[in-house]
């Protein structure tokens, strides 16, 4: 990695792609910040600011202070809404992290993290748990791994596919190869699941896409494989933006292409699996962010990956609030909130980029 | 005179038939047909008694099976589960498949759901096909109970299927209803908290116990199962929680008691969580008896 990392110093300082403006960071982190704030603000429970913030300051030992709100509301805030507001922020900054992340690989704007089969190999792995592991290990409890196992499994047939159909170097190809893999993993998803209708809804609603009530469990669970594909991503940033000239420049400036995609496609497809295990198909998150920062902000993939996982996660966490309070107690699937506040966003977006053109 | 006795005799044999399959159901008044019976999705005419039954729906399986109209039953469906003398088939009532059902030669298909035009295909084959929809209160669950016994001429026994619920029902509630005077249930179809408000059908079993429903407050939509927030739950720390999820995604209380949070729930510290098979939970036919009286062992222990 660090032989790598050294090769492309020289290449990366001679496509000079616009750095981060220190406006646009502390826009990013405001608008992450804000969205926590909120997140753990507002639920379907009324708790009081007062409430929230005396909680947090007996916690953080603060002295002289005490919680003033009881057990129950105690354990609704700590064991409910916090884990769900930091689940929704992981997993959108890395869904968004890794869009961009495959837009810049496969030097394809249309390209999101289900694009490689993620989501059809995930789905794939949820529907068999779900239907075929016995009693005394549930699918509920089984899921994310089956899910994390099919997600890896599409990725790797369609790069070994992609791969021997033109050695690699046309990415038109690996996505072709993807988009056989994943209709194949969708007709024997929908094939098991036809065939036991019994546990229909159960993939249905996992198929819908939400942020679990789950505690801290699926937090611990989705941390490291976010943790760990977050950083190597970001570590190859500057190679991305060399890779975006196309295979044939990037190797003459020195890059290892195949090594530095395959890496970067691995990394990425790691947070997306772990992510789409616990949390179901959330659409829009991958595409919509990465695409309004390029957007707004008009920086290269050096500072958009970053500003990616940023905002992505801030993203989220309001799109997650809006499921969980539009109609409470009542809950909404996030993938509808997702789509149905991130479209006409992004058309905004497009409006106003191409009026400033 | 021999031929008056034979007569005689034949005459006896034929009124006691009818008194047995009657099964004293008082005048057993033989069924005219044809018969047209009214049902949510149109009018169904059925030109005589049907031999040769396929019920693509579990919970008409069950009041053929009740009704005693079994033996006009050739085939059932894959989900039809109960009673085990129901000939279980593969065909499938979520993806029917037009030609297996007449592969059976039906003269009258039971249906509860009518995917990809089912209906009009098998009525293009010219077999009655009667569509009981999932029923929204027990009045339309006895009224399609009634139904099936008017077109199978088992309407006497369908009558006494009927009253002895009824009565059952009836004296549940009465033992019950104090018993449940001022507590709250939380009915859960799904791990991800999919309940059951008043508007469906299992949500009427709570509000004729006289439980209040905390999914109630989630439903303005009206559509009967809305989806609950784990903190909503958390903090209506309903006094009953009932399990229908426990067969589909492999629900019990100690899962439930091992949510975070969920162990400042009233019902988990009293321990009243009720397990209820999800068939007898989803359907609305002759065992919804067996959901009352599983409630109201439940509610005889809290």
């Amino acid at each position: 990695m660090n032989a790598t990392a050294a090769k492309v110093v020289s290449p990366t300082a001679a496509v000079h792609p616009r750095g981060i403006g220190p406006v646009w960071v502390a826009a990013a982190v405001a608008f992450l910040l804000g969205s926590i704030v909120i997140g753990v603000a507002v639920g379907p429970i009324d708790l009081g600011l007062g409430g929230i913030s005396s909680s947090l300051a007996e916690r953080l030992r603060i002295p002289g202070s005490s919680s003033s709100l009881s057990a129950t509301e105690e354990s609704i805030l700590w064991e409910i809404r916090m884990p769900r507001v930091v689940l929704a922020a992981l997993v959108g900054g890395m869904l968004s992290l890794a869009g961009a992340t495959y837009q810049g690989v496969f030097r394809n704007p249309l390209v999101d993290p289900y694009l490689l089969g993620v989501a059809a190999g995930a789905g794939l792995g949820a529907t068999l748990a779900i239907a075929y592991l016995p009693d005394r290990l549930p699918g509920q409890q089984a899921l994310p791994a089956a899910a994390f196992v099919g997600g890896a499994v599409a990725v790797f047939l369609t790069y070994s596919v992609g791969r021997s159909a033109n050695r690699g170097r046309d990415t038109t190809t690996l996505v072709l190869a993807g988009v056989t893999v994943a209709s194949f993993f969708t007709a024997l998803q929908t094939f098991v699941q036809q065939q036991n209708a019994d546990t229909l809804q159960q993939v249905y609603t996992w198929i819908l896409g939400s942020i679990p009530s789950s505690g801290w469990s699926d937090v611990v669970l989705v941390l490291p494989y976010v943790a760990i594909a977050t950083v190597v991503i970001l570590v190859y940033r500057r190679v991305v933006d060399v890779l975006s000239l196309g295979d044939d420049e990037a190797a003459s400036l020195g890059v290892d292409v195949r090594r530095v995609r395959l890496t970067l496609v691995v990394a990425a497809t790691v947070g997306t699996a772990a992510a789409v295990a616990v949390c179901g198909l959330i659409g829009f998150v991958g595409i919509i962010v990465p695409h309004a920062i390029r957007m707004l902000a008009g920086v290269g993939y050096r500072a958009l990956l970053p500003l990616s996982v940023i905002v992505g996660a801030g993203f989220l966490v309001l799109a997650d609030v809006i499921a969980r309070t539009a109609l409470a107690p009542a809950e909404i699937p996030l993938g509808i909130v997702t789509a149905f506040f991130g479209a006409p966003f992004f058309a905004l977006v497009l409006r106003t980029s191409r009026g400033a053109a | 005179m021999l031929r008056s006795s034979i007569f005689v005799a034949g005459a006896i044999v034929a009124a006691f038939t009818i008194l047995v399959s009657g099964a004293a159901a008082g005048p057993a008044a033989p069924a005219a047909y044809p018969v047209t019976i009214t049902t949510a999705a149109g009018k169904v005419t059925i030109q005589r008694r049907p031999a040769r039954i396929v019920s693509l729906s579990p919970t008409a399986t069950e009041s053929l099976f009740a009704i005693g109209a079994g033996r006009q039953v050739v085939a059932v469906d894959d989900q039809s589960d109960y009673p085990k003398a129901a000939p279980k088939t593969t065909l499938s009532g979520f993806t029917p498949n037009v030609e297996a059902i007449a592969a059976y030669r039906p003269d009258l298909v039971v249906a509860s759901y009518d995917p990809k035009g089912l209906v009009s295909a098998l009525g293009r084959l010219g077999i009655p096909v009667i569509l009981h929809g999932a029923a929204s209160n027990f009045k339309a669950a006895y009224q399609q109970i009634r139904q099936l016994g008017m077109v199978t001429g088992r309407e006497a026994a369908a009558a006494r299927v009927i009253a002895r619920m009824k009565a059952k029902i009836a004296a549940i509630v009465r033992t019950s209803r104090s018993r449940a005077e001022g507590l709250s249930v939380y009915h859960e179809l799904s791990p991800d908290f999919y309940s059951a408000s008043t508007n469906s059908f299992v949500g009427k079993v709570y509000a004729a116990l006289g439980l209040e429903n905390i999914a109630d407050a989630a439903d303005s939509a009206g559509t009967g199962f809305p989806q609950l927030s784990a903190e909503y739950i958390v903090a209506a720390s309903p006094d009953l929680i009932v399990l229908a999820d426990t067969v589909c995604c492999g629900q019990k209380p100690s899962t439930v008691a091992s949510r975070p949070g969920w162990d400042r729930i009233s019902a988990v510290r009293t321990g009243s969580i009720v397990r209820i098979h999800d068939s007898i939970a989803s359907r609305w036919g002759p065992r919804l008896v067996s959901f009352f009286r599983a409630m109201s062992a439940a509610l005889a222990r809290l």
